[in-house]
């Protein structure tokens, strides 16, 4: 009888592990395609309360006066926000200071209190590029950020470097040299959602030199397509990234009977491929000509600067912040990049794509 | 009478060691001469050999532990010979074949050159362990049923890890040795070829599979209920069949108007082991090889079915005019 009970604790401390690593019903359901065709959205309402509340949208100062002398007859080296008055000028470098300044620091995380004018702090210099960003990104890409927009607070949080970003990876220091090759993958890896997929997918895909993403044949019988079972590996680390990142599973933009039709696909995907490209150009034009601006111990361990992937912006939510617009209360951040800004005399190259 | 009314034999059969029919001259002699071992006698035979090793069982576990080694040590050194990320890494820990655009030119050792070897030394170990079946089978004047049927499982494994690459042009396209490693190539593989579920033979592959449990379960579920009416001494039940086979058949009869036969059922259980993967082996040879999207293939000739659209049309973003590269 001894024995029985001890392999019955062994079952069931066995099982208790197996049980921990997974996630306690109830889980919701939620339909999201045409019924039976297992197009669910699966969510646990216990991440759900707490993303929730870690997701919520500090409240709007006063708006500005719109009447007032422009900022740039006021203050001098005014080259992005060149189409405000002094009152929103002022309004939207306070905000910026609750966004993403240290509380103890304040104006002076960016300005230099003796000449609030001069940029011989780097991060003057990178906030001018960020607004010039936040601006684009608001008219130009509104087939991802919609009317909804971005503005600083979106990925900053609170933080002076945003919570998510990464860089390159110089992969694994040191190693035998002779045996014990993990092709880039085979490590429980965060950035694919813990799978053994190859675990660096923002290189692959969120950089300059974009890997080629649809491995699916567009023809029945073998035809041009040849992308190898290895690349479709390549597709799914990046897929299971914004799995992680928008807190969905795959039928929020899949029809999981084929990942490559875009007639079964739900408008969400269209969505999720201008944010593939947003975020590739807010990487390639606005971050990495950053890189000599940046000092030695913001930059990554291949002396690259933090780059955004889906994460940056969405920290687990479907919508960014659960789809409220702060832009409306920021009516500043939005709008074209002046004409005479885009071709002031700055580090950083104007934006374009 | 032996009771099988528990998942464990609830009483053990004790007779004295049978050491088993005489070798012919000239054949290695068995191992050891036997014991008992009561643990084991609640799940089957508590007799524990002799065991017959031969040239072939020796070769064969020594290809065996050479692979096995080259795909551990391969691992240990993936995690820079710490142990205890061994251990906790295990499951993610693979190794891997060469890149695909390697080809089917040998790779250096430690990109994928590691991998053909184990696979080699793989393949060599369960060739020599079905020779071994085979020869065993025959030593004891037994047909070649089990060898065969491990054939079939082993020509799963050769397409899989040989045939295939070899026909795709790269030893890229084989499976990792790996635990998940190998889960997430099967899954991208699905992906990569427009999924699985719409290949025809994977579809006869899972029906062989579910069809397997079911046989299993019918025929175990018959002779355990029957087990009382002596129905497990089946030499006895083929030559005379006493009421335990009896009451078998007539239940299946009862029920579902047919049965099958002691013998038969085997048969059945056969051939639905042994088709699942030379099915499921077919369809992963064409796969890449013959057809390139299973979904675009089943959709042409009409085994997908449309469904009615609930979302707006969606159109591939690259292909309207003025999108972003």
């Amino acid at each position: 009888m001894r024995s029985s009970a001890l392999c019955a604790s062994i079952v069931a401390s066995a099982a208790c592990l197996v049980i921990a690593s997974c996630e306690r019903p109830p889980i919701d359901v939620v339909q999201h395609g045409y019924r039976g065709v297992a197009m669910g959205l699966v969510y646990d309402p216990r991440t759900l309360a707490a993303e929730k509340a870690a997701n919520v949208v500090p409240e709007a100062s006063p708006q500005a006066d719109p009447d007032g002398p422009p900022a740039t007859a006021v203050y001098k080296n005014v080259q992005v926000l060149t189409d405000l008055n002094v009152a929103q000028f002022t309004r939207i470098m306070l905000a910026m200071t609750a966004w993403v300044a240290p509380a103890d620091q304040s104006c002076a995380y960016c300005h230099n209190g003796a000449d609030m004018s001069a940029d011989d702090n780097y991060r003057k210099v990178v906030a001018r590029t960020m607004l010039r960003m936040v601006r684009a990104l608001n008219s130009d890409w509104k087939t991802h950020v919609g009317n909804t927009g971005v503005t600083c607070y979106t990925c900053h949080r609170g933080n002076g470097v945003p919570a998510y970003v990464w860089y390159h990876d110089p992969g694994p220091k040191n190693m035998y040299p002779l045996a014990g090759w993990k092709a880039g993958q085979n490590a429980p890896a965060t950035s694919v959602g813990l799978a053994s997929l190859p675990n660096d997918p923002f290189t692959e895909y969120l950089d300059d030199k974009p890997a080629n993403i649809r491995v699916l044949a567009t023809t029945a019988l073998p035809g041009e397509t040849g992308a190898y079972t290895k690349q479709a590996e390549q597709t799914y680390g990046l897929m299971m990234h914004m799995s992680t990142a928008l807190g969905v599973n795959c039928t929020y933009c899949h029809n999981s009977r084929s990942f490559g039709a875009w007639d079964t696909s739900t408008p969400q995907r269209a969505t999720a491929w201008y944010g593939i490209r947003m975020v590739r150009d807010v990487n390639v034009h606005y971050l990495e000509p950053l890189t000599s601006i940046f000092p030695a111990n913001r930059k990554g361990p291949m002396a690259d600067v933090a780059k955004v992937n889906c994460q940056t912006c969405h920290q687990g939510v479907y919508k960014p912040l659960f789809g409220v617009s702060m832009l409306k209360d920021y009516p500043e951040l939005a709008g074209s990049l002046h004409p005479v800004a885009a071709t002031a005399t700055d580090e950083a190259p104007a934006a374009g794509k | 009478m032996a009771e099988y009314q528990n998942i464990f034999s609830s009483v053990q059969v004790r007779a004295p060691l049978y050491p088993g029919t005489p070798l012919p001259a000239g054949v290695w002699k068995r191992q050891t001469k036997g014991t008992f071992a009561y643990w084991l006698g609640w799940i089957g035979d508590a007799q524990i050999g002799p065991i017959y090793l031969g040239t072939l069982g020796i070769a064969s576990l020594l290809c065996g532990f050479i692979a096995f080694e080259i795909v551990g040590l391969n691992m240990m050194a993936s995690v820079n010979w710490s142990p205890i990320q061994l251990l906790r890494q295990l499951p993610w820990l693979a190794l891997e074949p060469p890149a695909p655009s390697n080809g089917l030119h040998l790779p250096p050792l430690n990109q994928g050159g590691w991998w053909l070897l184990a696979g080699l030394f793989m393949t060599t170990s369960v060739i020599l362990w079905w020779a071994r079946m085979y020869r065993r089978a025959r030593a004891l004047g037994m047909g070649t049923h089990v060898a065969w049927a491990f054939a079939a499982a082993i020509w799963l494994m050769l397409v899989l890890g040989f045939i295939r690459p070899l026909l795709m042009g790269t030893w890229g396209e084989a499976v990792p040795f790996g635990i998940f490693p190998h889960l997430d190539w099967v899954a991208a593989f699905s992906i990569r070829y427009g999924n699985l579920f719409y290949c025809p033979f994977h579809m006869l592959s899972i029906a062989f599979l579910y069809g397997s449990t079911l046989l299993f379960a019918m025929h175990a579920g018959t002779i355990l209920a029957c087990s009382r009416y002596g129905v497990d001494r089946e030499l006895d039940q083929i030559v005379d069949r006493g009421t335990g086979a009896e009451r078998a058949a007539l239940f299946w009869r009862w029920t579902m108007g047919f049965n099958a036969t002691v013998e038969s059922i085997h048969r059945w259980a056969w051939w639905f082991a042994v088709l699942c993967p030379l099915v499921g082996g077919i369809g992963i040879l064409l796969t890449g090889t013959v057809v390139d999207n299973w979904y675009l293939w089943a959709v042409k000739h009409g085994v997908a079915p449309s469904y009615p659209q609930v979302f707006p049309t969606v159109i591939d973003p690259a292909t309207l005019p003025g999108a972003p590269k």
